[in-house]
This record gives C-alpha cells, sequence and structure tokens, in this order.
C-alpha cells in the first residue's frame, strides 16, 4: 500500500518538474529556462531560528538552491536587491477548505427520521466516508488563492468538511501560474475526522457527541477485523479507512471539550489525531497537555459585545465576557505550557483579519518566534513534510515572502508572496514610502498635510488655520495626485495638485486652482513632533492581561481550588442514617476526606472547628436521575445504544453542579434518556465543582446502563413511525432478541474463537454476566412485570426501576425480584401513562420492603431533594429517618457505593451537609456542602463570589466600552440560556 | 370532644365505603360549625394562637381569641383542633387548572387559542371541575383558582374559581375578573432547526411589537367612541380594561419589559394593571409601589433565569419585593404548571427560609392574591364576614411534613379530601396488605 502512494506521489512530482518534456506543444517552440533568481541583502529566516542579516536567497526551478550568508551566485541569475528587507518562509494552513466546495445538505423527506443508511458496499453509517478525497473535489479558486497570499499563506491542506470521518486532504501550494500538475503537493495528505454528521445524509445515528464517539470506536474494531479478512462482504469506507491509516490523522474537535473526547477515542487505538482546537485550551491547559497531541489553533478572537445597552447587557454571562478577554492568551498559554500547535484561518470570516489576530496573541505574550513557529515549521513537521515547506533551507519549495521588516508589525507591508519560484506582488515594493506629515504654501496660505494608511490605499489628510480640508489622493508610479476643498466650504470648488516624489522627504509638482491657474507646488516633509509617540510605544510593547480564569471559568468558579481539611463539627444534630439514628449533640470529625469520628466531646489539634449548635449534620443527598452536567443525554439514532457512554459527555462548567450544591447534593447519577428501549451508560460523578470531568467519575465505579419503557421508546408523542418498537409488545421481543444475541457473542467471544468485536454486545453481555447494572425508565405496570419476567428468563437480576410510577402496583413483585424503586415524589398527568401516578408510591413500595429512593430527573428539583424526601412524610406517613434515607442511603444502595457514602460512619467519605434546619425542614437551607473533606459550597463563601461577579462584570463591561469608543469592532449581546435536560432531550446540532 | 369522634368516622366511613366519592362535590353548610383551639393564621399576618372560629351558612360569624371570648356552642357542630392550624383557603392564579388534563394528550389540551389578540377568549367556559388534577389540590389546602388562557399577545380572559364544583358555572367567583397579555419580549431566540445560532438575541421587533399593542388599545377607544356596529368582538372584550371593570394583566419578566409595560398601563390610564411572571420586578420595586401595581410572581421552585444569577434569586424574590412595599402574590406556571400547583404553600414556604416571616409568606398564597384578583371582599383572610373557605392542618400547612389536612371547606361546606389519588392508594395498600 505504501508503495503504491510512494508511486502516486513520484507522479506528481514528475508532472511538476517535466511537464513540458512529454506533452505536446502546438503553440510555439520548446523552452528551458535553466536561469536562476537571487535575492540579496535581506534579512531572511531561513527557520523561525535561523536568522541571517544581508543575506542571500537563491532559488531554481521553483525550489530553494541555497540561502544564507556566503552564497557563490551563478553567472545565469537575476538578482533582486532586497536591501532593508526581510524574506519569510510563507505560511501554512493545514486546516483548510480551499478549493474544496462544501456538500449541500439533504432536504425534504418530511420531518420523520431516517434510520437506514443510504448507500450501499459502503460502511453502515453514512456520516463514515474515509473513501471521500478532497483531490476528487478539488478546483483551484483564485479569487480565495489571492485572500490567503495576502494573509501570508504559500501551501493550505485543503479537506471536504463534512460528516464525521471525513476522507483523505490535499497538500495544495497557492500557485497562481501554474496548474495542478505543479500545485499538487500531496493528492492524499492528510486524513480529516470530526464529531458532526454528514449534511448529505439524514440518517438518524449518531444523534449525540457521545454517539459519534461510539461509531468511531466501533468503526475502528470493525477496520481492523475487515483487514484481517473476515468480511464476507465488500466494505469499501473500511478498505479506504485502512488505505489511509499511514496518512496524519486530523480531528475537527473545535473545542477543548471535544478535543478531550477525540483524544480519548485515540488513545483506545494507539492513535495520536492532531487535533483542531476551539481556541478555548487555555481554560484547562493541565488536560490539555496530557492529550499530548499537537493542535490546530484557530485565531478567530471574538470582538467585544456591545453593551451601551445595559438591559441587553446585564444578559451577558461573565463566562461569554471573559471569552474575550482571555481567548488571545490562548496561543501564548499553550506555549508555556509546551503544547506544540499550527495556526489556522480557520472560523475567520476572511483570511484578512488572520494576521492581525496573531499580533494579537502577540500582545498577550507570545514569542514571535513562536508565532512563526505555528505558521511554518510547525504545520510542516505536523504533515511530516519539513524537508518541503515551512522553511528556506536547501531543496524547499521557493515558498515565501518579501516584506518591508518585522512580518509580525503591524505597520510591516508583505510586499510579495513567492509560490514554487513563481512572484505575486501584492504591493510594489519600489514604492516610496511616502507616508508621513507635510508642509506646504500656496498662495500665502500655509497647510499641514498628513499622508498615511496602506501605501496602495494612501489617504490624506490637510489642514490649513486650523481647519480640515476635505482631500482624495492617489499615488500611482512616484506621483501623487490630490483633490483638495478651498477654503471657501460652501462652493464645490477644489485645489488640484499633482507631484512627483523626489526623494523621501519632498514632494515637487503643481498646484491647479479652480479658476485655472497654476502655481508651483513644493511638500517638505516634517519629523513627527509627537512627543508622546514615545510614550505610547511603551504602552504598546506593554503586555496586556487578560481577566484571570478561575475553575471553572465561569461565574461561581474557584480562583483556586479548594482543598480537603480537617474539619470538627461540634455540637451538631448528627443524622447518621445508620442504626444509630439521629444524634443531638453530637461531634464529628473529617479527616483525609474521610469521615473519621462521630460522638461526643471530640477534639483534634490540626482541625478546623465548626460550631453546628443548632443546625444538622447529614451524609450528602444521592440523585439517582440526573441530567445535568452533561453536554448530550440520548442517542436515539438506533432502538438500542449501549455502546454509547455518559460519561464521554460529562460537562464540568455547567453551573447546575454549584446549584445542587447549594441544595446539598453531592453525588448523582448521570442518566441517559428515555429514547430508546436500551440507552447508553451512566456517568456516576461527585459534584466536585471546579474540577475537570473525569475527576468528577467515582473511582472504580459500578456499571449502570438505561433502559426504558413505555411512551417514550415506542416514539408515541412525536412523529415518527418507522423505528421498531412501536408497542409495548415490540419492546419485549426487542429485548429478548438482544439478550439472546448477548448471549451468543458472549460464548464465541469465551471459546476463544475469531470474532468481531461489538461494543454494544460486550456491554449487553456485562448485564447477563451480572456485571453492569441496569436502572430502567418505567411507568406502567405491564412493562414493569413484563422486564422482570425478561431479567428472570436470562437470569439476572433488574438493579432498579427509575420513575416506577406504577410500582405500588406491583410493589410485591419488586421485593420478589429484588429491584430497587427510585421515584418522583409527586409528578403525575403530564403524559398519558402516568395517569395513576400517585404521591403515596414511595411509602407503599417502602413499606412493601422495597429499597426506595426519591429522584429528580430535573436540574431545578434535584436541589430540593431534601423537600422532596419530605413530602413522603406528608404522603402515606413514611417516618423522617425513613423518608431521610430516601434521598441519601438508598439511593447510595442502589447505585451500589453505600460502601463509600450514603450515611454518616467512620471510615466513609466525608461527603455531608451542614443544613441550617431540620433537614427536610421547608425552612431548611445548606450552609456547607462537602465531599471528602473539602467544602464545595459555602453559604458565606458564595455571598462572596457574588461580589467578585458583580465587580468582575463592571470592569469588563468598561473594557468593553473602551474598546468600542477606539473604534473597535463589536458584537451583538447574546443571551445564553441553558437548555433544561430531561429524559427526552436531544441535542440541537444534532438533529 | 364527642361530636369530633363521630364526625370523623363518619368521614372515614364515608370516603371508605363510597370510593368514587371524592368526585362529589360537597352540599351547602347546613349546621353552623366551629372550630376551637386551633393557631388561626388569619391571611393578614397575624396569628391566633388559641382561636374559635365559627361560620354560618358559608360565613365566618366569629373568629377570635379562646380567651377573650366564651361563645354559646349549643346546637353547632364542634370540631376541636386543639395543636391544629387553621388557614384560610389558598389561592393559585395564572392557573391552567381544568384546561389541560395530561399534557401530552392533545385530545384534553385546551388551553391556549389561535390568533394574537383573544381578548374574548373565555377561559371559564372550558374549564373541567371534574379534573383529576384539579381534585388533587384540596388534600393541600388550595382551594381557589384564577383559570388563564394562554398564548398569543392577548391571551383572553380568566376567570376565578373554586375547586369543589359541579360545573364551571358553580364553580365560578367571579367571571372576567380580567385580560391577559403577553407584553413582546426584549429577545429571541435563533430557530436552530434552520441552522440560526440558538442562543438568544436582542429582539429587532420590540419596538414594533410595542406600538402593536398600543394599536390595540387605541383602536379599542375609537371603536368604542363610534356606532360599535357591526360588533368587534376583541374590541368589545377589551373594553372592561380601560372602563376599569377589568384587570390588565401583562405577564413579562425583564426590568425594561417591566418598565415599558407600567408606562404604557399609565399612558392609557389603566385602572387595575398586574404584573405577571416579574423575574426582574425587585429591580423597579420603586416604580411598582408609586403606581400601586401588584406582581403575581413567577414560580419559586424553578432555576434562575441566568447563569450568573445568584442561585438562590426565585427563592428570595418574594423577600426583595415585600420589602420595597409591593404586594405580591406566587403564581406557578411552566412546565407542568397544573398537577405541581398543590406545591403552591411549599413555594410559599420555601420565600421563609430566604427572608420573609411565615405569616408574610402566608400572606402571598391568602390575602395578597385575594386582593390581587380582587375577591378579597369575600376570600383570602378568616375575618368576620367573610366565607368560611378555609381548612384545618395538623402542623404548619407551608411545610411538606405537617401539611396533612383534617378539615377543609369552600362556603363553609365539607369537602372531600379524598381524590383518585387517594383511592389508589388505599386500593393497593390494601390489596398488599392482603398478600402478607
Amino acid at each position: 500500500m505504501n508503495k503504491i502512494k510512494f508511486a502516486i506521489a513520484m507522479c506528481f512530482c514528475s508532472f511538476a518538474l517535466f511537464a513540458q518534456d512529454y506533452f505536446p506543444k502546438n503553440d510555439g517552440v520548446k523552452t528551458t529556462n535553466t536561469n536562476y533568481q537571487a535575492f540579496t541583502n535581506a534579512k531572511i529566516h531561513i527557520t523561525p531560528n535561523q536568522v541571517v542579516e544581508n543575506g542571500t536567497l537563491l532559488i531554481k526551478d521553483g525550489k530553494i538552491i541555497a540561502s544564507g550568508k556566503q552564497i557563490s551566485i551563478p553567472k545565469n541569475t537575476t538578482v533582486v536587491d532586497l536591501k532593508g528587507k526581510s524574506i519569510y518562509p510563507s505560511f501554512i494552513d493545514m486546516y483548510s477548505t480551499f478549493g474544496v466546495k462544501k456538500p449541500e445538505r439533504k432536504t425534504g423527506q418530511g420531518r420523520s427520521p431516517q434510520y437506514e443508511p443510504t448507500r450501499s458496499g459502503y460502511y453502515w453509517n453514512d456520516h463514515v466516508m474515509p473513501e471521500n478525497k478532497a483531490i476528487d473535489k478539488f478546483e483551484f479558486d483564485s479569487k480565495a488563492a489571492k485572500e490567503l497570499m495576502q494573509a501570508g499563506f504559500g501551501v493550505v491542506n485543503t479537506h471536504i468538511e463534512d460528516g464525521i470521518v471525513r476522507g483523505s486532504g490535499t497538500l495544495v501550494a497557492l500557485n497562481m501560474s501554474d496548474g495542478n500538475e505543479a500545485r499538487i503537493l500531496d493528492p492524499e495528505s492528510a486524513q480529516y475526522f470530526s464529531f458532526s454528521k454528514s449534511v448529505t445524509s439524514r440518517q438518524s445515528y449518531p444523534g449525540s457527541i457521545m454517539g459519534s464517539m461510539a461509531l468511531l470506536r466501533q468503526m475502528y474494531y470493525d477496520a481492523d477485523w475487515y483487514a484481517k479478512g473476515n468480511s464476507k462482504t465488500r466494505d469499501l469506507s473500511l478498505e479506504a479507512l485502512n488505505k489511509n491509516k499511514n496518512l496524519v490523522q486530523i480531528f475537527g474537535a473545535g473545542s477543548r471539550l471535544n478535543a478531550m473526547r477525540a483524544d480519548k477515542v485515540g488513545d483506545l487505538f494507539g492513535i495520536q489525531y492532531v487535533i483542531l482546537g476551539g481556541g478555548d485550551e487555555y481554560e484547562r491547559i493541565n488536560e490539555i497537555k496530557a492529550t499530548n497531541a499537537a493542535y490546530i489553533i484557530p485565531v478567530n478572537f471574538q470582538d467585544a459585545y456591545d453593551v451601551e445597552n445595559t438591559y441587553l447587557s446585564r444578559s451577558l454571562s461573565l463566562s461569554d465576557m471573559r471569552a474575550w478577554s482571555q481567548e488571545p492568551t490562548n496561543p501564548m498559554v499553550l506555549d508555556q505550557n509546551g503544547v506544540q500547535f499550527a495556526f489556522t484561518t480557520h472560523d475567520l470570516k476572511s483570511p484578512k483579519s488572520f494576521l492581525a489576530n496573531v499580533r494579537k496573541a502577540l500582545e498577550y505574550g507570545l514569542s514571535k518566534e513562536k508565532a512563526l513557529e505555528a505558521l511554518t515549521v510547525i504545520p510542516a513537521k505536523l504533515l511530516g513534510k519539513s524537508s518541503d515547506i515551512g522553511t528556506l533551507q536547501k531543496g524547499a519549495y521557493a515558498n515565501f515572502l518579501i516584506a518591508s521588516g518585522d512580518i509580525f508589525d503591524a505597520k510591516t507591508t508583505i510586499y510579495e508572496n513567492w509560490v514554487q519560484g513563481h512572484k505575486t506582488v501584492l504591493e510594489d515594493m519600489n514604492t516610496k514610502d511616502i507616508r508621513g506629515d507635510y508642509e506646504f504654501k500656496l498662495a500665502g496660505e500655509s497647510y499641514k498635510m498628513t499622508l498615511k494608511g496602506e501605501l496602495s490605499k494612501l489617504k490624506s489628510e490637510i489642514t490649513s488655520e486650523g481647519k480640515t480640508r476635505g482631500s482624495k489622493i492617489t499615488y500611482d508610479n512616484d506621483w501623487i495626485n490630490i483633490a483638495m476643498t478651498t477654503k471657501d466650504s460652501t462652493e464645490q470648488e477644489f485645489i488640484r495638485l499633482v507631484a512627483n516624489v523626489s526623494g523621501q522627504n519632498l514632494l515637487n509638482g503643481k498646484a491647479v486652482f479652480p479658476n485655472g491657474n497654476e502655481m508651483t507646488f513644493y511638500g517638505t516633509k516634517i519629523e513627527s513632533s509627537d512627543a508622546s509617540s514615545e510614550d505610547k510605544k511603551d504602552e504598546d510593547t506593554k503586555l496586556k492581561q487578560a481577566t484571570p480564569i478561575t475553575y471553572p471559568n465561569v461565574a461561581y468558579g474557584f480562583a483556586e481550588q479548594p482543598k480537603a481539611e480537617t474539619l470538627l463539627f461540634k455540637n451538631a444534630t448528627v443524622w447518621t442514617s445508620e442504626a444509630e439514628g439521629v444524634l443531638e449533640n453530637t461531634d464529628v470529625l473529617i479527616k483525609n476526606g474521610k469521615i473519621a469520628r462521630i460522638g461526643k466531646n471530640l477534639s483534634d489539634g490540626s482541625a478546623k472547628v465548626i460550631d453546628a449548635t443548632g443546625k444538622h449534620l447529614t451524609a450528602g443527598v444521592i440523585d439517582e436521575h440526573s441530567h445535568i452536567a452533561a453536554s448530550s443525554i440520548n442517542e436515539g439514532g438506533h432502538n438500542s445504544s449501549a455502546e454509547v457512554t455518559i460519561e464521554d459527555v460529562i460537562d464540568d462548567e455547567d453551573i447546575d453542579i454549584y446549584r445542587n450544591l447549594a441544595g446539598g447534593v453531592t453525588s448523582i447519577q448521570i442518566l441517559h434518556g428515555s429514547a430508546n428501549p436500551i440507552g447508553g451508560r451512566s456517568a456516576i460523578i461527585k459534584l466536585k465543582w471546579g474540577e475537570p470531568a473525569e475527576s468528577m467519575i467515582y473511582e472504580d465505579s459500578p456499571k449502570f446502563i438505561k433502559f426504558a419503557l413505555g411512551e417514550n421508546v415506542k416514539q408515541s408523542n412525536w412523529s415518527s413511525f418507522e423505528r421498531f418498537p412501536q408497542t409495548r409488545m415490540g419492546v419485549e421481543q426487542l429485548y429478548i432478541d438482544y439478550f439472546n444475541r448477548a448471549k451468543a457473542y458472549d460464548e464465541l467471544k469465551k471459546s476463544g474463537k475469531p470474532y468481531r468485536k461489538d461494543i454494544e454486545m460486550d456491554v449487553i453481555a456485562e448485564i447477563l454476566n451480572k456485571e453492569r447494572f441496569i436502572s430502567c425508565h418505567s411507568y406502567v405496570q405491564s412493562e414493569i412485570n413484563m422486564l422482570m419476567k425478561v431479567a428472570d428468563q436470562f437470569d439476572f437480576n433488574i438493579n432498579t426501576f427509575t420513575h416506577i410510577l406504577e410500582g405500588y402496583k406491583v410493589a410485591d413483585k419488586m421485593k420478589e425480584h429484588g429491584v430497587g424503586g427510585s421515584t418522583f415524589s409527586d409528578w403525575w398527568a403530564y403524559k398519558y401513562e402516568v395517569n395513576d401516578a400517585i404521591p403515596y408510591n414511595a411509602a407503599i413500595m417502602h413499606n412493601a420492603g422495597v429499597v426506595v429512593a426519591i429522584n429528580s430527573d430535573d436540574g431545578e428539583m434535584s436541589r430540593r431533594l431534601n423537600q422532596e424526601a419530605a413530602k413522603s412524610v406528608k404522603y402515606g406517613g413514611v417516618s423522617e429517618l425513613d423518608a431521610w434515607n430516601f434521598v441519601t442511603l438508598n439511593p447510595a444502595k442502589l447505585l451500589h457505593i453505600d460502601d463509600r457514602v450514603g450515611s454518616l460512619k467512620v471510615g466513609k467519605d466525608a461527603d455531608v451537609v451542614l443544613w441550617t434546619d431540620h433537614p427536610m425542614s421547608i425552612y431548611a437551607k445548606a450552609e456547607k456542602t462537602i465531599i471528602e473533606g473539602v467544602t464545595y459550597f459555602d453559604l458565606k463563601r458564595d455571598e462572596q463570589l457574588r461580589a467578585q461577579i458583580k465587580q468582575e462584570k463592571g470592569e469588563l463591561i468598561n473594557q468593553m466600552l473602551k474598546a468600542k469608543n477606539k473604534g473597535l469592532k463589536t458584537q451583538p449581546i447574546k443571551k445564553t440560556e441553558k437548555d433544561q435536560m430531561h429524559c427526552d432531550y436531544l441535542d440541537h446540532a444534532q438533529h | 370532644m364527642k361530636t369530633i369522634h363521630i364526625y370523623t368516622l363518619v368521614t372515614a366511613f364515608l370516603s371508605i365505603t363510597l370510593g368514587f366519592s371524592q368526585q362529589t362535590p360537597a352540599p351547602k353548610q347546613s349546621k353552623t360549625i366551629a372550630i376551637t383551639g386551633a393557631t388561626a393564621h388569619i391571611g393578614n399576618g397575624t396569628v391566633i394562637n388559641n382561636s374559635i372560629i365559627i361560620f354560618e351558612n358559608g360565613k365566618l360569624i366569629n373568629v377570635a381569641d379562646m380567651a377573650n371570648v366564651k361563645p354559646n356552642l349549643q346546637g353547632m357542630e364542634v370540631i376541636d383542633a386543639s395543636g391544629k392550624h387553621v388557614y384560610p383557603g389558598f389561592i393559585i392564579p395564572n392557573s391552567t387548572l381544568g384546561l389541560v388534563e395530561i399534557d401530552a394528550v392533545r385530545a384534553t389540551d385546551d388551553d391556549a387559542e389561535l390568533g394574537t389578540w383573544n381578548p374574548h377568549i373565555r377561559s371559564l367556559i372550558a374549564y373541567n371541575a371534574e379534573s383529576k388534577v384539579v381534585e388533587s389540590m384540596r388534600p393541600n389546602g388550595v382551594l381557589l383558582a384564577q383559570i388563564t388562557p394562554r398564548g398569543g399577545r392577548i391571551s383572553g380572559t380568566s376567570s376565578i374559581v373554586q375547586l369543589d364544583a359541579w360545573n364551571w358555572e358553580d364553580a365560578a367567583v367571579k367571571n372576567d375578573d380580567g385580560i391577559h397579555m403577553n407584553w413582546p419580549s426584549n429577545f429571541t431566540r435563533g430557530r436552530w432547526w434552520l441552522g440560526e445560532d440558538p442562543a438568544m438575541k436582542a429582539n429587532k421587533n420590540y419596538d414594533t411589537q410595542v406600538s402593536e399593542v398600543e394599536d390595540w388599545f387605541k383602536g379599542t377607544k375609537a371603536y368604542m367612541n363610534g356606532s360599535k356596529s357591526p360588533k368587534h368582538l376583541p374590541y368589545e372584550a377589551t373594553k372592561g380594561v380601560l372602563d376599569g371593570t377589568k384587570t390588565l394583566y401583562i405577564h413579562v419578566d425583564d426590568e425594561k419589559g417591566i418598565t415599558d409595560a407600567v408606562n404604557f398601563s399609565k399612558s392609557h390610564d389603566i385602572k387595575s394593571t398586574v404584573i405577571v411572571g416579574g423575574y426582574e420586578a425587585h429591580k423597579v420595586a420603586d416604580l411598582l409601589k408609586k403606581n400601586k401595581i401588584p406582581v403575581l410572581l413567577q414560580r419559586v421552585h424553578t432555576r434562575p433565569s441566568l447563569a450568573d444569577d445568584d442561585y438562590d434569586m426565585p427563592f428570595k424574590l418574594a423577600k426583595l419585593l415585600t420589602d420595597k412595599g409591593v404586594v405580591v402574590a406566587l403564581e406557578a406556571s411552566g412546565q407542568m404548571e397544573r398537577m405541581n400547583s398543590r406545591n403552591l404553600p411549599f413555594y410559599a414556604g420555601t420565600t421563609v427560609a430566604h427572608g420573609l416571616t411565615k405569616e408574610q409568606a402566608l400572606q402571598l398564597i391568602t390575602q395578597n392574591p385575594a386582593k390581587i384578583l380582587g375577591i378579597d371582599e369575600h376570600y383570602g383572610t378568616l375575618e368576620v364576614g367573610k366565607s368560611a373557605t378555609l381548612f384545618i392542618s395538623e402542623g404548619d400547612a407551608l411545610d411538606m411534613r405537617t401539611n396533612i389536612l383534617t378539615h377543609a371547606f369552600i362556603d363553609g361546606r365539607l369537602l372531600s379530601l379524598e381524590t383518585h389519588q387517594t383511592e389508589l392508594w388505599k386500593r393497593y395498600s390494601k390489596k398488599l396488605e392482603s398478600n402478607d
């Protein structure tokens, strides 16, 4: 396979250099140019680290022959003297869509989802298209090329930006003179990926980020299996994927969260992606660094928000405002942490703003050397093309920029962009720089004139006797023409000036007055007398500061992560949730993240003492059914999605984590939604606000999966009629089918014979092997009964019925089966299947001996689960002790974490809450919420945070107003509203 | 003492033997009833610890401290409520109770009519007095509701009902009390399904939409000055707001919107205006107080509407407004609003954890809504001459653990506290017990 690739590459090389040799010639005689070109006396940046003053660059046939100080110039050389000018290698953008049209969106066919693929002979999922090749769709776009060249680019790696697997990209030189025979540096230079579905297919799966991740994993397993010759059928996608294996693998993640996710997928298969970042990597730089990936970094720094309207600006979130302030630090932070990165124009509206944005990054501390590396040698290296592009070393393509000076200086002009030895003039470098201040006299009147702006679009400002005259200037070939209004502004009359530029400091010509009279015009340049310019320069060179980040980098984040403390609660009413019940006037010592002692008159020299007189201390509240802190909830693209896991999509900066802490919640199970009978795997996490997602997940977390029954899985309440099952009858058969298949799969797997690894089957087999527990969304008694019978048939137990609103009708059967019930306190009547839901459900199940928990399924209710537990006292007369266990010990039992949490017992994790009042009183507030000895919520600190947020927002608003006054662009206010996620929630972007 | 025992037995007997009787509205009060020894929460901020409450023909004839009066209880039905608490019936304003039975079943959904200008659409006639959701209010002390249509710019006309009735006519306490208008929003959401950014952006059409509202009221005035022929039903329905016979309920949450709405109300000289929702009303509390505009405050048990807001913002809004002297009552609209309306007492309870006194919190669901809805002549407090619409709770009715009703009365009628849900509870408890 490598041989073939090499041969293709060779062919293209041949085209480039020897095209004429075998092409017929009908338009003249054959010529061969063997001349050299030399550029002398320039400051040459051969590489970012190797800079030569007064150096020479020698090129021939589109390649660099020599570069450096002592270069002998052959006789047949045309020489260009670049005294005072600089030469840089031209830039490389490795995440481009140059010359490749974005595919058109597939529309129509009604609103009913499509579940089947539209192709045959390819992978079963339409969004996997490794067989696509950018080269097949490539068409050189001169206009776009010119724009990129103006921004300093010479080579781009382009690709089809569509689908989850996007196929191979193409490395192209922006050569305006030759054809594709020369431009195509590598037709298949890299393979591209993303988490976003193709617009060309309406196939529903995957409908979430976690689905995309699962799909990629399964695809890699399948490719391996296919490569070993196990498939009886042909799959052109897998063949292409295997063929592309040795290319650079580029992942279009587009955000730090997705970067982590891409890396996680890659790690499983020993693939190190080069990752397109989102510009927000600075928020979690340690985690980004730990990926060991190289990044492609966009520089689409946001404009300030237009915050003049105070009513509208109130809706701006601190995190959105901070992004404006902090994003320009991203490249500097990446560099300081040793993360390798290349820059890209990706996500910029136009390459025109590219260099300005890179300069902005420099203002925040990125070094020029690193910036140049990110534009040249690093992308070249990442693409495996170091000897061809990115430097001005011998043998590389003659891709370079001629600039008036330092490329990162805003005043610098890029004169020429050379690609493969062909010149494109951007600004005439022979044009004299006549910008500056001038004085002249005409008919006894004194004038002052300032010429500024780009030389090709020069602007003039003329004043006389302190009044500004209207004027317009053109400048071409050393000649200026100016039309200026006369003193009398009521008349539309003009004085015309025409002058030749003689030397740097003199304009010499004539003035023509409205009446036709002509006079000599003599403009002399004056030195700028602006005394403040020095100070201004100082200010310019001072590094700009961004507002500091917090963990997480949103409102209520911590500037410094709080640490575990030794805490001694004195004189509390202690709810043990153990046989001891409630202990009055009791002390609790927390040490090393554990509950160390419970008793009277405790003391510990190292402990911080907290007077808990009149207050109540309990174990942290545990929510068995939550959907907060996740980027996606449902993968409903298939009727089973056992292959997905919520652990892949934890959102560690969801403000609901903090709000839950303020309600005394310490642990939650983030369940997959109820879009399908077999849902995805759960994440069981502790609400360690400020910690990265991975650190929130329980160590050796018990394995759970969501199942679901009823209206949602049969898609009763929306238009979808194509997916099996559509009835409760079908749901049973679906389970039996999957369990039968998983059993057969598992037997084959255990037999040692070859088998096709199937993540979904692995997960379902874990259920059969009693290694994974089911938490099943359930409402009516018939289906509850059914699932227990199916489980009996396959010799395992259902662990938990969640919602279980008709559990009270089959509580005896539940008890017998050994399944727990995790229910709402009082929700009902929102759909037909909850018509018989009653608030006495928890009490009845509890009385029948079922382990009962009260859950939320709701980001609002979850922060008041203490109150929801209290409803069981009202509805059905459950004792207070038992009711309290409904939200602490019992959910811990159901989640198999009761050896660690759920009660106050010496040796258990110090996950505790200090309440201002009886924990189930409507009048109680959580005063401190502690996880493993770390105080994650504290009422007093909350007040301080509020004050800090207010102050920081005020400062940022001020800075934004300043930016607007300076004339910088602004963007309109947006209001970020987080979706309220329930069982039925589907990702927006994935519809 | 004997009376009470017999009485409880009778009620218990009735509820067990006649399983379906919970649907049957109670008959008129025939006998004078005295409740003795309870802590009476009057609803106006005061409490009588050892009270006597007497009512006859549905009206309160005596509410006093036992220490001060020695009434003759001869011939009365006496309920000894020592250690218990008595409250005026709770009132849920801006409610869709009885307009929708099951959210997901479209056939049961009657809360929003087609169209933008619907003042003529009347909620009362669609109110289902026999709704299973409605009956589930009573065991928690929610006895009165303002039934309000949804949707459009002007949603329609609300009415106030009591929650134990044979039919809507029977239920009506105040017909067509006001019209409800959704003030234009200062934000709009991008339509993600068209590829737009789903984030909220400033509503460019806000000014146009506000001027449409202006035009509507100007149009009504012009119409009223004309021949009124042929009849223009929507203008006719708007008229009451302008002549002061109806209240204008303006549903609006943001500071600017509330300010604009208040100024609009003033410029049209609207006598009775109420802000509904009012998430940011506390920012313009002085303006509201000055113009005597009360607030039906959004559901207490919600999440803050902005990520950066104080976590307890919805919990403490009532306190912020009350402290500024604005008259506040609690409403409960939003997701699952009907079934959650029975949690009204707990919404009030939560405001206590966040600053109000218990009696102030109680006012939010008794006296204040009665005043705002214009039914305070008869409802909202336990005062002589007013309707005997009240209940007895084992303990503090604002706390979940102790909100346990033993008796509830509407206009002196002793209500059944049984529901579809208690019936299932008893049926299945019994089944499981007999399994043992």
